[in-house]
């Protein structure tokens, strides 16, 4: 049953140190950065993030691993023109990096929510990135064999949220969204709208309630800066 | 450049070269960097839909003004326009769309294509830099055709056409054909095929490449 909550504050309250946090967003779009906030306020430390870059600019991601509480990202596409504050921690070696091909990011979170054990895929067969990894030639193809990757918690923002949890989103700000809602034990989301059940169309809702468990409202959600140029 | 005269072709006729390779209708993925140029050159009555790795199918120019979207953008986080058409999907359905075959053309950039069409394009390999491959990895691998699109020699003068590939690899044997300011190749069993020059004659490019060449040009079959 989903719990629709006041504040932010509320909505991450209970998230211990040490916990794996999926937070949704491609750069900017679809970065839920009112519970990112909420999060950064509680205190909650020793962090594993898995996103699909290590923030942009000063707000969001890039706050939380500024602040310190970031110990790993998972992540496929860190570097970019404005990660200064990931790329400081980095280069002093205060945060790890586990680099994932964007697509095996997501089919990993995706096989999360599936209850797949393992999975075989092309990407990155014979790179750096499939070192020391079991492969498998199949029908004269090479594969990798990736893993499944959970969470504790996912923050996510949609864009309209009905009274049962259930999601729409806008735009490319869905990205991750989907897909990590349905891999972590306890999902968190913030909607711009949260409307009465039954007033969104069955057949356009993206995230089935089933995935989520908190949600708060957040009117007119804050952007990090739009980024300069910031590649994949 | 070096300060000697310019040969060969232009960026920008470069992208309308390979622009006149993409098929009518068909579903194209343009990578970040140089190859975004291409759909300047995509006539809108091509039936060519683009696709954008973060989610998006029918993707339109660059937004400008008051009708920039920050929910709307392309793989460079650039905010982009959706044309009639348009869809959204999440991310593990985008990269499925890629790997699983269904997109007809990739074109990339790259740092070195090797002869058989190995790609390098995510990492210089060194030291001091932060490794960073978004989705890099399975756009080389996925579509039905990877073209690379980029200046034959370096800034440094190295050709980027090699026997073998000395940057960190991205893919192995994906690339089918190299658009280059001097020469197309096409990647063949046989060897690297020279199907187009460009200010340049096929004795120059040999001597240029370290590559075997096979002499293509007269045939007038793509």
């Amino acid at each position: 049953m989903v719990s629709i909550l006041d504040n932010p504050a509320e909505a991450v309250a209970g998230i211990p140190d040490g916990a794996t946090v999926m937070i949704g967003g491609f750069g900017t779009a679809g970065q839920p950065v009112e519970l990112i906030d909420a999060l950064i306020a509680s205190g909650a430390t020793d962090l594993t993030v898995v996103n699909n870059n290590a923030g942009n600019g000063d707000v969001g991601l890039a706050a939380l691993i500024r602040a310190g509480r970031v110990r790993k990202i998972v992540c496929s596409f860190p570097r970019q023109r404005d990660s200064w504050h990931f790329d400081q921690k980095y280069r002093a070696g205060e945060i790890e990096l586990e680099l994932v091909p964007q697509g095996n990011l997501a089919e990993r979170i995706r096989a999360a929510g599936a209850g797949i054990g393992a999975f075989y895929t092309p990407t990155g067969y014979g790179t750096s990135l499939a070192d020391g990894k079991e492969t498998r030639e199949v029908d004269g193809h090479h594969y990798v064999l990736e893993y499944p990757l959970r969470a504790d918690y996912a923050l996510v923002k949609a864009h309209r949220a009905d009274e049962l949890g259930n999601l729409v989103y806008r735009k490319t700000a869905r990205n991750f969204g989907p897909i990590m809602a349905a891999a972590a034990t306890t999902t968190i989301v913030q909607a711009e709208e949260v409307v009465p059940v039954g007033a969104l169309d069955p057949e356009i809702i993206v995230t089935p309630c089933i995935y989520v468990d908190r949600i708060v409202r957040v009117p007119a959600p804050a952007r990090a800066p739009e980024p300069v140029g910031a590649g994949q | 450049m070096t300060g000697v005269t310019r040969r060969g072709l232009s960026t920008d006729e470069l992208a309308a070269r390979v622009a006149g390779d993409v098929p009518r209708g068909a579903f194209v993925n343009l990578g970040i960097g140089l190859p975004t140029r291409i759909s300047n050159h995509l006539s809108p009555d091509s039936g060519v839909m683009l696709h954008t790795e973060n989610g998006m199918l029918g993707m339109g120019p660059e937004a400008q003004g008051d009708i920039v979207d920050l929910d709307l953008i392309n793989a460079g986080k650039v905010p982009v326009t959706e044309l009639p058409g348009a869809s959204y999907f999440h991310h593990a359905d985008s990269f499925a769309m890629m790997r699983g075959g269904h997109l007809d053309v990739c074109v990339l950039g790259a740092y070195q294509v090797s002869a058989r069409g190995d790609l390098a394009n995510w990492h210089t390999g060194r030291s001091d830099d932060i490794p960073a491959v978004g989705g890099a990895m399975d756009l080389a691998i996925g579509a039905k055709q990877t073209f690379v699109m980029m200046n034959l020699l370096s800034r440094d003068g190295a050709p980027k056409l090699v026997p073998e590939c000395t940057y960190p690899l991205t893919g192995v044997g994906c690339v089918s054909r190299v658009y280059t300011d001097l020469a197309v190749f096409v990647i063949e069993d046989e060897g690297v095929a020279v199907r187009e020059l460009f200010d340049c004659t096929f004795d120059e490019l040999m001597r240029l490449l370290e590559v075997p060449l096979l002499d293509r040009t007269r045939e007038g079959d793509r």
